[in-house]
């Protein structure tokens, strides 16, 4: 990041076309061989531009992922990238690095098919901060307890248990919250189109019955370890305790994503 | 001192971005936690050169950390500014187009008003005159609502005020489009939305309400310090500006979260003009 703004001084001084093409795919241009001042200006960026074109697309990913909402590679070529399309890979990769070096953030695609990215924090909030790092906490209390249930579980929870769960915390189903609003849409909604959740029919169920798995986002963002010992200090346990979600744990942590 | 960016800063970026604006007291109990946290140098007086090193990486992705300081409590405040798009519509993408207008014409009201206030009647008013579309008296309270629990506007008994946060990103925004209409502070020379006129037709000159009570202190026969005229408004008590003290208690950053709309110094204020 440091030698990337360094050397983009330096460069912009000379706004050469030739020597645009920066370490990534380039644009197709070789089926139309052409000379000509236009062609070329339509095909070919200067670092500059192209430097101008990795904040945009930071910014835009930042704007949407305010709401968690997964970023799709369409929207970002629709909304910010347009006709720098071909030099798309190069673009994201800066983004990334600069998401990293920045703000500590990790793009991760979570789709590799539909190219779906999310944002996710290296950065684990902590206890007693001074000011939140993520305001709105109640919410993460809620979903804090659904994801603790699932693992505790053994990865799948039927819809039923999670609600009877919640019950004894006071949140039901079917009734507005004065801190969570409409839970049901809370937790079967906005988790899961913030990946945080799954949330999947049980097949041959009648009447209809779901289940809750833990959702690509929390799969990066929460520490299972940090969890379990979460738990352990409630049930005054060491998290040893608990024999296979310790191993799990233990093995996610020397992994590292 | 490292110039280098490290864990500590991005902490401290996030949470920047996630809260918008934060008060100097919070930026210093912000920066020791960081620091603490990831094991980094800390220097209690340091935290305006920790910033830099943050500003640094921020300035080709045209983003900035602002200081500004709030016209009604008269302390530091900063805010991640964004410098990309320089007017109301870095709000759009929480907004729908008729809130953004209300936005529009609310900041309209508080900007021609004298003291930079806007009354509740008079935003509902202009509800009902929006060209993208008309809001109901209850939606539009709604979205002043909103507009107040993101930190863009206060408010205190019905009347509203730009928020810190507000005028700290939007400062340049106002200066283009009401080039006439802003005025800068005679005392600390900042753009003054809130704040007192010098009655004197010919000299007008602004002051904001915690400058006018440190610069008036202890006088009893106040004049104006650019055309010698009285000063004719009431003169707010100072002591309610003054808690720079509160600096290094950490305790503080909890009061502080609800941001400078909690502000009590606004019992004076109120009863300032008729
Ligand atoms: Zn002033
Ligand atoms: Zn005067």
């Amino acid at each position: 990041m440091s030698q990337r703004s360094a050397g983009s001084g330096a460069r912009r001084s000379r706004p050469g076309r030739s020597q645009v093409i920066l370490d990534d795919d380039e644009p197709d241009v070789s089926s139309q061989p052409s000379s000509s001042q236009v062609q070329r200006a339509r095909c070919s960026f200067t670092p500059q531009q192209i430097e101008q074109k990795v904040a945009e697309v930071v910014q835009f990913i930042l704007i949407k992922d305010q709401k968690k909402i997964p970023i799709r590679r369409a929207d970002v070529v629709k909304h910010v990238v347009k006709e720098y399309k071909g030099q798309y890979p190069g673009i994201i990769r800066r983004a990334g690095q600069t998401f990293e070096q920045v703000f500590g953030l990790n793009l991760v695609e979570i789709d590799s098919k539909n190219h779906v990215y999310i944002l996710v924090n290296k950065l684990h909030p902590l206890p007693g901060e001074p000011i939140s790092m993520c305001p709105g906490s109640p919410k993460t209390g809620l979903l804090f307890v659904i994801l603790s249930l699932i693992f505790m579980k053994g990865g799948t929870v039927k819809e039923i248990l999670v609600w009877n769960t919640l019950k004894k915390l006071r949140v039901y189903e079917g009734v507005k919250h004065e801190e969570f609003g409409d839970v049901k849409k809370l937790v079967t909604d906005v988790f899961v189109r913030q990946k945080y959740l799954e949330y999947v029919r049980i097949p041959h169920t009648e009447p209809l019955e779901h289940e809750f798995r833990w959702g690509a986002r929390a799969e990066q963002e929460v520490s299972k370890m940090k969890l379990l010992q979460f738990i352990g200090e409630l049930h005054n346990e060491e998290p040893q305790t608990w024999t296979q979600q310790y191993r799990e744990a233990a093995s996610v942590e020397s992994n590292p994503r | 001192m490292s110039r280098q960016m490290g864990d500590s800063h991005r902490r401290f970026l996030q949470t920047m971005m996630s809260n918008g604006v934060i008060s100097s007291s919070q930026a210093s109990a912000l920066h020791r936690h960081c620091c603490e946290t990831h094991g980094a140098h800390y220097s209690q007086e340091k935290v305006e050169d920790f910033i830099s090193v943050i500003n640094a990486q921020l300035q080709p992705l045209f983003m900035h950390i602002r200081k500004g300081m709030s016209e009604e409590d008269g302390l530091d405040y900063f805010a991640l500014v964004n410098m990309a798009k320089t007017d109301i519509t870095k709000m759009s993408s929480d907004y729908a187009d008729n809130e953004l207008e209300l936005f529009r014409k609310t900041m309209d009201l508080i900007v021609d008003s004298e003291n930079g206030t806007a009354s509740s009647t008079d935003i509902l008013n202009c509800a009902d005159s929006l060209q993208t579309k008309k809001l109901k008296k209850k939606e539009t309270e709604h979205v002043l609502n909103k507009f107040v629990q993101d930190k863009w506007l206060n408010e205190i008994e019905g009347e509203y005020t730009l928020s810190t946060r507000c005028i700290i990103e939007m400062e340049q925004h106002m200066r283009t489009i009401y080039p006439d209409l802003i005025k800068r502070c005679f005392v600390c020379h900042n753009i003054a939305i809130q704040g007192q006129i010098c009655e004197n037709a010919v000299c007008g000159i602004k002051i904001h309400l915690p400058c006018v009570a440190r610069y008036f202190k202890g006088r009893t026969d106040p004049h104006c310090p650019s055309c010698n005229d009285f000063w004719t408004h009431e003169i707010p008590e100072v002591q309610q500006y003054s808690s720079q003290t509160l600096q290094s208690q950490s305790s503080c950053a909890k009061e502080n979260t609800a941001g400078p709309s909690t502000s009590s110094t606004l019992a004076t204020r109120r009863s300032r003009r008729s």
